[in-house]
């Protein structure tokens, strides 16, 4: 029973639908309940804005899942949960996927006996991340199929695919989503749920054990996999046809096809929801049709080139737009052929950390030092911001330790002793621990500086756990807390120390300052909770007790 | 698009503007209408500007309003009031935070809900929708202050 029929505003008549089925979901919402409705076996990943929220709401409706310490854990323990026969999501962001990408290109050789669906995040137009990497490279250079829903109904459709195509053939399926689409609430109605087989262990050697002998055959097998799926999009992949004028055909994917549906109300618009393999023969027949056919895509000419490639009649898009995230203003221009666009508008108010946040003192710190910085990934990238512009490099995550080793290696030695390496408690644990391991084996003639600035907690991706906390995902105990200076002694570091730097500045100073001045390998860990995860945490108590 | 009302807000992290369209799609989604939503998490929650567009009606389309095709636009921070003027379309209806008595905020923090109570009287949906969208949105502890704060929006 409706409960309520709007009285409408003069523009607001025409159909108005309402169904007891119909939900309001981010994209990262929808994905999460299609996880419940396949039956997920596990769910594993690592945060990374924007695919964060699809763990997190995953557990809250009772899926298992888990943080990993890093992407590269996260895919291998759901290549485990799919060998043993279960379903398995793991989800990252796109950068994310660089650092899983090496159990990402032999799993597709290894193929899966559950299913193995990989959700990679794309961040076009950069809302929160270093690069404006394009994940639909990797589906073809790893022979991974990928899909591509363009809002939260087909992220909940596609998601679902996703399981059947990785079931149906044995491989790991790709579902990409980018910012809008992770980040935009749509209307979802959600399909009667599955219950999958339970895992049980098949031993298959040469499926599974990627020595050349038999990874020469699993390279034929996974090609002849892709064939299959080639022919099964283009007889009945997802592939959707929004028919209107017969002047212009668009071919568009993921949240392209909204931009264009709106853009040119006139066009007729083909969404491709498999991009990988692609249904080339049915676009081909599709652009065929119009006297002009452009293609709208974000990021890399990635569906163009392949048409071009393949002969496909098509306009490619003029460079401009590679750049940045489209809308409907820039799909507009991009149909008219513009190649120069208007000024972007004036920025707005820049982020900063929060008043009160412990990195504030360990940047006042290393700037009245003089230090240079190899930066990290978190929040305290921010300490790159006015007032402090306290960071000299910033790459990808870990890359703080690295980046100071080699400038410790090459610098002449007043300048290397100013070198400091600054990580992030869950950064650290992500991929600082190697370059500790580097540190302490290809040891600088003047030493380092490692500080880690430990909040206890993964604060800029939104407060998650990791194996420092002693949480788990869905913030219950964990059975061991990972030792960040136990870890650190045990590897061969020379001194470390830990510091409060809220209660004790001038501490910090002074074991920086000393360490700087040393030979020694020293770890500082700047020791002080976010603010933000101490005031979540007294709700959460206060909750807890009524 | 016909039929389409879009509905910007404005403001700074922290300000609860994602809350805000929230309760606004969600009182949109419980009258039977299409809606899309948008917003950015992330870098720009640290107190940077954050900007999240509620479109609704028969069948929207994109979850972005196009420039300067919004019809209402709602700024939490007032000095975030003339770098999103550009947004509103011609004629469109601009509600800045000065239109509320701050003073008379039971909870400071609730500036948002009173701007939505400005919103709600130029939108066709019946209070019981909002106080219904604003309590599923908020935490119970919250829902007083809040409910103050709407209604005082709301009697203008
Ligand atoms: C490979 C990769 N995965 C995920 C991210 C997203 N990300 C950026 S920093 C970060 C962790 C930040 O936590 P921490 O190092 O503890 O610093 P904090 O934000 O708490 O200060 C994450 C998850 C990324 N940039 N790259
Ligand atoms: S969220 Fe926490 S770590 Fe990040 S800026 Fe705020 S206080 Fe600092």
């Amino acid at each position: 029973m409706p409960r309520y029929l709007p009285r409408l505003a003069p523009g607001l008549s025409g159909r108005v639908f309402i169904m007891q089925e119909r939900k309001l979901l981010s994209g990262n919402e929808a994905v999460a309940l299609a996880a419940l409705h396949v039956g997920l076996t596990r769910g594993a990943g690592y945060p990374g804005t924007p695919s964060t929220e699809i763990l997190e709401n995953a557990a809250r409706l009772g899926v298992p899942c888990q943080w990993s310490p890093n992407e590269k854990v996260a895919l291998e323990v759901a290549l485990g949960v799919a060998f043993a026969g279960g379903r398995a999501l793991m989800t990252t962001k796109h950068v994310g996927v660089n650092v899983a990408a090496d159990p990402l290109f032999t799993a597709t050789y290894t193929g899966v006996s559950g299913a193995l669906v990989i959700v990679a995040c794309d961040d076009p137009g950069l809302a929160s991340s270093q690069n404006e990497q394009d994940s639909r490279r990797y589906a073809e250079a790893a022979g991974a199929p990928m899909l591509e829903p363009c809002d939260s109904q087909q992220a909940y459709d596609y998601a679902r695919l996703a399981f059947q195509v990785s079931e149906r053939w044995g491989l790991p399926v790709i579902l990409r989503m980018t910012t809008r689409v992770c980040h935009s609430k749509t209307i979802v109605r959600s399909r009667a749920p599955e219950v999958p087989r339970a895992p049980s262990y098949v031993q298959d050697i040469p499926a599974r054990v990627m020595i050349p002998g038999y990874a020469r055959t699993a390279h034929r097998r996974l090609r002849a996999k892709l064939a299959e799926i080639a022919a099964w999009n283009e007889a009945e992949g997802p592939v959707t046809v929004h028919a209107r004028g017969a002047d212009l055909g668009i071919v568009a994917d993921g949240i392209c096809v909204c931009h264009a549906l709106e853009a040119a109300p006139g066009a007729t618009v083909m969404a491709v929801g498999m991009i990988y393999p692609l249904p080339v023969e049915r676009i081909r027949a599709f652009a065929s049709r119009f006297p002009r056919c452009a293609v709208v895509e974000e990021g890399d000419p990635v569906l163009s080139r392949a048409l071009l490639a393949a002969g496909v009649r098509i306009e490619p898009r003029p460079e401009p737009y590679r750049f940045g995230e489209l809308d409907v203003d820039r799909v507009r221009r991009l149909l008219a052929g513009e190649t120069a666009e208007p000024p972007p508008p004036p920025p707005g108010k820049p982020p900063q950390l929060c008043p009160g946040c412990p990195h504030r003192t360990s940047f006042d710190i290393l700037k009245r030092l003089g230090c240079i910085v190899a930066g990290d990934i978190g929040c305290y990238t921010l300490g790159v911001m006015p007032p402090f512009q306290t960071m000299d490099t910033c790459v990808c995550m870990g890359a703080s330790i690295g980046v100071g080793l080699g400038l410790r290696h090459a610098l002449p030695p007043e300048q290397a002793r100013r070198v400091v390496s600054v990580i992030g408690d869950s950064t650290f644990i992500h991929s600082g621990l190697t370059g500790v391991a580097d540190m302490v084996y290809n040891r600088p003639p003047t030493g380092h500086v490692v500080l880690i600035l430990d909040n206890a907690t993964t604060a800029m991706t939104g407060l998650q756990e990791h194996p420092g906390t002693g949480r788990l995902l869905d913030h219950r105990p964990a059975a061991k807390t990972l030792s960040i200076e136990e870890t650190c002694r045990a590897m061969g570091v020379d001194r470390v120390t830990i510091v409060d730097p809220t209660r004790d500045a001038a501490g910090l100073e002074k074991a920086l300052a000393d360490s700087m001045a040393s030979d020694d390998l020293t770890v500082i860990v700047a020791r002080r909770p976010c603010i933000l995860a101490v005031s979540r945490e007294a709700k959460a108590a206060k909750a807890a007790k009524g | 698009m016909d039929g389409v009302t879009n509905v910007k807000f404005a403001g700074l992290g922290g300000q609860g503007i994602i809350t805000a369209t929230d309760i606004l799609a969600g009182v949109a989604f419980a009258a039977g209408l299409d809606v899309k939503k948008a917003e950015v998490h992330g870098m720009s929650q640290r107190g940077g500007a954050v900007t999240s567009d509620v479109r609704f009606g028969p069948c929207v389309l994109s979850p972005l309003t196009p420039e300067g095709a919004s019809d209402i636009l709602v700024v939490v921070a007032e000095d975030q009031v003339e770098i999103n003027r550009r947004h509103l379309k011609p004629g469109g209806v601009l509600i800045a935070p000065s239109a509320v008595d701050a003073a008379k905020l039971q909870n400071r923090k609730s500036l948002n809900v009173a701007l939505l109570g400005i919103l709600s009287r130029h939108l066709p949906f019946p209070e019981s929708l909002w106080i219904e969208s604003l309590h599923a949105h908020l935490a119970p502890a919250l829902h007083a202050a809040n409910d103050q704060a709407f209604a005082l929006g709301r009697a203008g």
